[in-house]
């Protein structure tokens, strides 16, 4: 394999905390040394990274290829090329295929067809249940030796109470990681939006917080009635957050995520009924976007990820409840977790680990971080590059996104995965 | 972070109505040109030939998504005052029944040359996805869309509040019953904020009251009799019938029973009071029979205003 030297790069390793500039050595597909080339190096490629920050590549907790089954939404090539074009280098994708992955021969498949494309590493989240359906398990070890890194129930909802407890114990006895949604169901049930102002003057069904907090009570219980290890996907609310710290505080063993839009968005987007807005969980007032902002920011929330869902027009063009919930986002995450990072008075390093280093730890595997012998998988750049978020210009085949036509800053330069660059415009 | 302020679809740059999709937003200077221009329709109205021909050769299609007898005449009415050509079409009935998308629907009959569109639609936000889509120039009327909005409700409501009390800097005005599933009564709230209305209150039990409806500047009483107290107006809203015995309330006689406008409890709303509903009425569960009829009432004014304001608000939005 080949031996690569990154030369003149900003090296910020959210790992170490490390951030200044210095030279990356790899090879065979791993990070080999910084600053000082080991004895008898010999680069056969050298990236002149000027002006760039080089760091892990980011790793994403939520992307939708849409592979199996919704393949005029989105493909496989072109959801992972978005990925890569926004410096994502592992991803996990939720089960909510068509069919769901809930069979080791779907996800075998699914992951052959990724590694033969040679991009972004792809780890599928397994169902929970069968179809997603709540009721029967998936085969969970089978999935897992098939490659999936957690069970989840994806956007189904949560299965009811008595099938969540066989589920988490049955995960636990395993050792497995539970994903789950903090949605209660049937105060969700139809749903569009936040249940405040905005819903109520726009006449639209609501979600409450306590649909949030109602599940996250239930599900925290569960844990301790199993010792299951549960990741609690998206949260939405302040009262979410402050139920997370909480338990965290008194050594729950429980971790969870943020979707980037709920860390820049709150109802009040919506404005005249913008579907590009509609996404699940809702989202919230101002008071729960900064909640969510901090949570982050203070570790009660361990990661940022993408909850990429590309949707086609069709299915945004319809009134507002009617709409797909879901925005693409893969090639926004970084410029959106840097603006977060700037706005909250974050050092870089610690700005990137809640998109490198934290959500790879939750998957428990080697990459999110710079040391030698960790995964090669890079992304260098230009972190004060403004661009405009034009829906033609991305690589995704999802164009729905509430950011069309903002200024962003920060802009991948070149993604490299494995000591092989996989992308450079 | 700060998206850009989205404009609204229904003014345009230069303050000039476009649509009409809400009352929301409405400057009040707008409503009371609405107002006046209605008042010069209402004497049309009382001619023997009630016609004039303010918008001979314009083509207005009624979409009726969800069906509405009552509203889809109404709108039939003023446009043909107008001298306008009409078209009716209950769409719910054909088109998306047979898998037509909404946008589709609208596409196809601005082909035939539309220039103006009153829609209807079960779902909230219809009339603006319509709005957004249409040909410059075409024009769309809400006449009811999910819980949302129905302004020309609201406007004919502002219209014989008008026409009772003459001023509204003064006035204590009560909605009452289900506010949730309301867009009569957001139209209305409003409507009513925006013209200067100090006093604007609901009242119903808090399984019918929405999420944080005081932030649109109305106090909330559970209390039917304190709420009434001393006020002006008072507006009764239709309870639907798939509300009256579910989760929401156990019966209709129990709503009637607490939030039901009867004789006794109209006495604690000033003497000169007027009462309104947007129809069509249920006597005995919203409001009792002797109030409907009573002296008190301007329910059947409503409708007939109802009419020139329609006509006020086709005639601005397909004038050049």
């Amino acid at each position: 394999m080949s031996r690569v030297e990154i030369k003149g790069a900003r090296l910020v390793d959210p790992g170490s905390g490390r951030d200044k500039a210095g030279s990356l050595f790899l090879a065979d597909g791993k990070v080999l040394a910084l600053d000082k080339a080991p004895d008898g190096f010999r680069a056969d490629e050298t990236i002149d990274a000027a002006g760039l920050v080089a760091c892990p590549g980011l790793v994403d907790l939520a992307a939708r290829l849409r592979e199996p089954g919704f393949e005029y939404k989105a493909t496989l090539e072109s959801e992972m090329h978005a990925a890569v074009a926004g410096g994502v280098t592992t991803l996990a994708c939720p089960p909510d295929t068509d069919p769901p992955l809930d069979e080791p021969g779907l996800v075998e498949m699914l992951k052959r067809r990724a590694t033969s494309l040679n991009s972004v590493r792809v780890h599928p989240v397994g169902a929970l249940t069968v179809g997603l359906k709540g009721e029967r398990l998936a085969e969970m070890a089978e999935l897992t030796e098939a490659g999936c890194v957690g069970f989840s129930q994806g956007r189904a909802p949560l299965p009811a109470t008595n099938s969540l407890l066989n589920a988490m114990k049955y995960a636990s006895t395993l050792g497995y990681t539970v994903w789950l949604r903090a949605e209660d169901t049937a105060l969700a049930a139809g749903g569009v939006a936040h249940a405040g102002e905005v819903a109520t003057r726009l006449g639209l069904v609501s979600v409450p917080v306590i649909a949030e907090t109602l599940a996250i009570r239930t599900i925290l219980t569960l844990v301790e009635a199993t010792g299951a290890r549960v990741h609690l996907e998206r949260l939405s609310s302040a009262a979410g957050v402050a139920l997370v710290a909480q338990a965290k505080a008194q050594g729950v063993p429980v971790t969870c995520d943020v979707g980037i839009h709920h860390l820049h968005l709150c109802d009040r987007d919506i404005g005249e009924f913008d579907s590009n807005c509609r996404l699940s969980p809702p989202l919230r007032e101002p008071a729960d976007r900064d909640a969510l902002r901090r949570g982050v920011a203070h570790g009660a929330i361990d990661a940022i990820c993408s909850d990429h869902a590309p949707v086609d027009d069709d299915a945004k063009q319809v009134p507002f409840a009617e709409a797909e919930p879901g925005a693409t986002a893969l090639e926004l995450l970084l410029p959106l977790t840097l603006q977060w990072g700037r706005e909250s008075g974050l050092k870089l390093a610690d700005t990137l680990a809640a998109v490198t280093k934290r959500p790879a730890a939750i998957l428990g595997i080697p990459v999110g971080t710079l040391a030698p012998g960790s995964a090669a998988d890079i992304c260098l750049f230009d972190p004060d590059r403004p661009w405009i978020v034009r829906p033609d210009a991305l690589m995704s085949q999802g164009k729905n996104t509430p950011f069309q036509g903002m200024e962003l800053v920060g802009r991948v330069a070149r993604t490299i995965v494995a000591g092989r660059t996989v992308y450079s415009p | 972070m700060p998206l850009s302020p989205k404009a609204s679809l229904q003014l345009g740059p230069d303050g000039r109505l476009r649509h009409l999709l809400t009352t929301e937003g409405l400057p009040a200077e707008t409503i009371r040109l609405i107002l006046d221009t209605a008042d010069q329709f209402v004497s049309v109205s009382e001619r023997e030939v009630k016609k004039v021909p303010v918008l001979r050769g314009k083509s207005i299609f009624n979409v009726f998504f969800e069906n509405s007898t009552r509203t889809r005449t109404t709108f039939e009415i003023a446009a043909k005052r107008l001298s306008a050509d009409v078209i009716n079409l209950n769409v719910g009935a054909s088109s998306t029944s047979k898998g037509e998308t909404l946008l589709d629907t609208v596409w196809n009959l601005q082909a035939m040359d539309a220039d103006m569109f009153v829609v209807r639609h079960s779902e909230s936000g219809a009339a603006h996805l319509i709005a957004r889509h249409v040909k410059p120039g075409v024009a769309v009327i809400n006449a009811g869309d999910g819980r949302h909005a129905h302004p020309t409700q609201g406007l004919l409501d502002m219209y014989t509040i008008r026409h009772y009390k003459k001023d509204f800097s003064g006035l204590t005005v009560a909605i009452v019953g289900d506010v949730l599933h309301s867009r009569v009564a957001r139209s209305q709230i409003h409507a009513l904020k925006t013209l200067g209305v100090p006093d604007l209150r609901v009242i119903g039990p808090k399984t019918l009251v929405p999420e944080q409806v005081e932030r649109l500047g109305v106090r909330v009483f559970h209390d039917m009799a304190a709420g009434l107290e001393g006020c002006d107006v008072v507006i009764m809203l239709r309870l639907q019938n798939e509300r009256m015995n579910g989760a929401l309330l156990p019966s209709a006689g129990e709503f009637f029973k607490v939030y039901g406008l009867n004789a006794e409890k109209l006495a604690l709303a000033k003497p000169d009071a007027i009462v309104m509903h947007p129809g069509p009425m249920n006597r005995g569960v919203e409001i009792d029979s002797a109030v409907a009829d009573g002296r008190q009432s301007v329910i059947l004014p409503q409708v007939t205003f109802g009419i020139a304001v329609r006509m006020a608000v086709m005639s601005m939005l397909g004038s050049p």
